[in-house]
């Protein structure tokens, strides 16, 4: 049961309505919106702009972009269609970056809750886990991990994920430091409501928007550290990916840098989009904060 | 009777204390999270030498202890870190604490370089942008700054090289100093310098956008502040307002970060040393999965560890130093 059923938050819509006005007045918010959707249409509809596989060859290698109609941005050296590489990367980028980041907000906020509920010696052990996590370089411990279980795209996404939580962990535990003093919660364990409905139920839905707002960084990262690996040629091969494509541009970086620069721009501008986001949700979500 | 430490040095030093549990926590995972990988040092070696017959194959496995239960290889290889012995890279076919150490210098001076030049560098333009917020100059800042924050740190490198190496011919593709060069005092210095020169400069300019963001929002909020309103009134001017004023409280947030971030900075070296085939820890790190270099892989970590927790105790000590106000329990 929820305790203080009695909503006193403002209706749904009109909530939404203020927000959104707030959001749409920052011109880089939207900006990055746009960005966002672009990138989530070309993940969408990679399958109708370049049906079949995108890692067959599809022209001559290394036609230059705007030269041939049929691959519009051109060709690597093994003759695959870059644009096709493009909207097909855009699917896993997102893909890994989304799976990813709920993956770490999951185990975040699974040790924030419950160092931050508990504290004690709870609150030592999980914590000093985290700093360990905090210590070793994160790229190093995602290419142990990959090194351990494989390049295989679902084991790259757990390790993304299993390297990226310490953020969200912290900050939940610092909400729950805060909340679980208050007198809602006391109402709850008054009223015999266990320690898991209390973390879950009562404390957990307050604790969540800054992580919210938090995932888009975690996004962002995990979309960097994936093209990192796969430009590394530690992604799994059987996709095509933009760090792939940039770690295989390299080798024709002298004679056709667009192999490599082409990808390159498509990261920058989606890890962009998530930046621009996520500032202008925090900006819209607490107007006071803003200057 | 109290001990005659300054509060701040045993605050510090508590923290140190602390971090030993955290790097011992770390080796222990490290090596049962290595245990699960498929295959032992001596499958690569025999993979290497071409198969062997199945009691040469024991027989290597106990001269190495791996015939052992997992708890007691552990001790084992606790013990001997404790004295510093990171065991035999089968590799390099050299102690392992030697090749580390062959590489520790380049990984720290690159480190040193580009994470001054961030901080410097990152601190100013953050601060001009948030006195001149909105303007111009803010603008181009922070967009800039933004860019750089999404750019992946070996695309950035490459468009560098292809840039200043393959059409400019200005600088070195990789390496850290010219093969077969023979150079010796300055001559020497100059050809390392050179060939630091882009490693620095993709590292510098991805995490100075880190230490600018910060900076900007610091400065914003501590301009804000009633004391430095009072200072105004007062009739400083600005280069007093920012350097008495806003500078020492606007840089706590940011020398937090600097800790926090060293190890994701030292983490990013090892995209960038790869590129640029800068013999480092972070090119070896990835060398050491390629070429499954267990004992390797685990030194490098295990240094890796050390060197950030001695840098927070650094940042400690530089934090407490700047505020005054510091809670010290």
């Amino acid at each position: 049961m929820t305790v203080l059923d009695t909503d006193i938050r403002p209706e749904g819509p009109s909530r939404f309505v203020a927000f959104w006005q707030r959001y749409r007045r920052n011109r880089a918010a939207m900006l990055g919106l746009g960005l966002f959707v672009i990138v989530v249409i070309m993940a969408l509809t990679a399958g109708l702009v370049a049906p079949g596989d995108p890692l067959a060859r599809a022209a001559d290698p290394l036609t230059p972009p705007f030269t041939n109609s049929s691959v519009p941005l051109g060709t690597d050296q093994l003759g695959r269609d870059i644009l096709a590489g493009i909207f097909y990367g855009a699917r896993i980028s997102l893909l890994i970056g989304v799976i990813a980041t709920l993956i770490s907000i999951a185990i975040g906020v699974l040790i924030g809750a419950l160092a931050g509920y508990f504290g004690g010696w709870v609150d030592d052990v999980l914590m000093r886990i985290t700093e360990a996590f905090q210590t070793i370089p994160n790229f190093v411990l995602l290419l142990t991990l990959v090194a351990i279980m494989g390049s295989k795209i679902e084991w790259i996404t757990l390790a993304i994920g299993i390297v990226s939580w310490t953020a969200p962990a912290r900050m939940v535990r610092a909400e729950f430091m805060s909340l679980r003093g208050r007198e809602f919660v006391d109402a709850a364990r008054n009223l015999g409501v266990s320690n898991g409905a209390i973390i879950f139920r009562e404390i957990l839905p307050n604790a969540m928007p800054p992580v919210v707002v938090y995932a888009s960084v975690i996004m962002a990262l995990a979309i960097l550290l994936e093209s990192a690996l796969a430009f590394l040629g530690l992604g799994d091969p059987n996709y095509a990916s933009w760090g792939n494509m940039i770690g295989q541009g390299r080798a024709v970086l002298r004679t056709a840098w667009y192999c490599a620069a082409i990808p390159g721009i498509a990261i920058v501008l989606t890890v962009l989009s998530f930046s621009l986001l996520g500032e202008g949700l925090n900006d819209a979500l607490n107007p006071r904060q803003k200057k | 009777m109290p001990l005659p430490i300054p509060p701040i040095l045993s605050y510090a030093l508590r923290r140190l204390i602390q971090s030993i549990p955290v790097v011992i926590l770390i080796m222990i995972g490290t090596f049962l999270l290595l245990k699960l990988a498929p295959g032992d040092t001596v499958d690569a070696l025999v993979g290497d030498m071409g198969g062997a017959d199945a009691a040469f194959i024991e027989r290597l496995r106990a001269e190495y202890g791996l015939d052992q239960p997992v708890w007691v290889q552990l001790w084992r290889y606790m013990v001997k870190l404790a004295s510093f012995d990171f065991g035999w890279s089968f590799v390099y076919e050299q102690p392992v604490a030697t090749v580390l150490l062959d590489r520790l210098g380049n990984t720290l001076l690159l480190m040193a370089t580009s994470l001054s030049l961030a901080f410097t560098i990152g601190v100013a333009l953050g601060a001009i942008a948030a006195r001149r917020v909105y303007s111009l100059t803010d603008n181009v800042i922070s967009t800039l700054g933004l860019i750089f924050y999404a750019t992946p740190s070996f695309f950035l490198s490459l468009m560098m090289m292809l840039v200043f190496s393959v059409k400019l011919g200005w600088l070195p593709v990789g390496g850290i100093k010219t093969i077969a060069g023979f150079y010796t005092g300055w001559d020497h210095v100059l050809d390392v310098a050179r060939h630091l020169v882009m490693p620095t400069a993709a590292l510098s300019l991805i995490y100075l956008s880190f230490y600018l963001r910060l900076m900007r929002a610091s400065v914003l909020e501590v301009a804000d502040l009633d004391y430095v309103r009072t200072a105004k009134a007062k009739g400083a001017g600005e280069a007093r307002l920012m350097f008495h004023h806003i500078m020492r409280n606007a840089l706590l947030p940011v020398v937090t970060l600097l800790g926090l971030q060293f190890s994701t900075v030292l983490g990013g070296s090892v995209v960038v040393e790869t590129i640029f085939t800068l013999p480092g820890l972070g090119q070896l790190a990835y060398q050491s999965v390629v070429q499954r270099d267990m004992n390797t892989l685990m030194g490098i970590i295990f240094l890796c560890a050390i060197i950030v927790v001695i840098v927070n105790f650094v940042t400690d000590l530089l934090y407490a130093r700047l505020d005054s106000r510091i809670e010290l329990k």
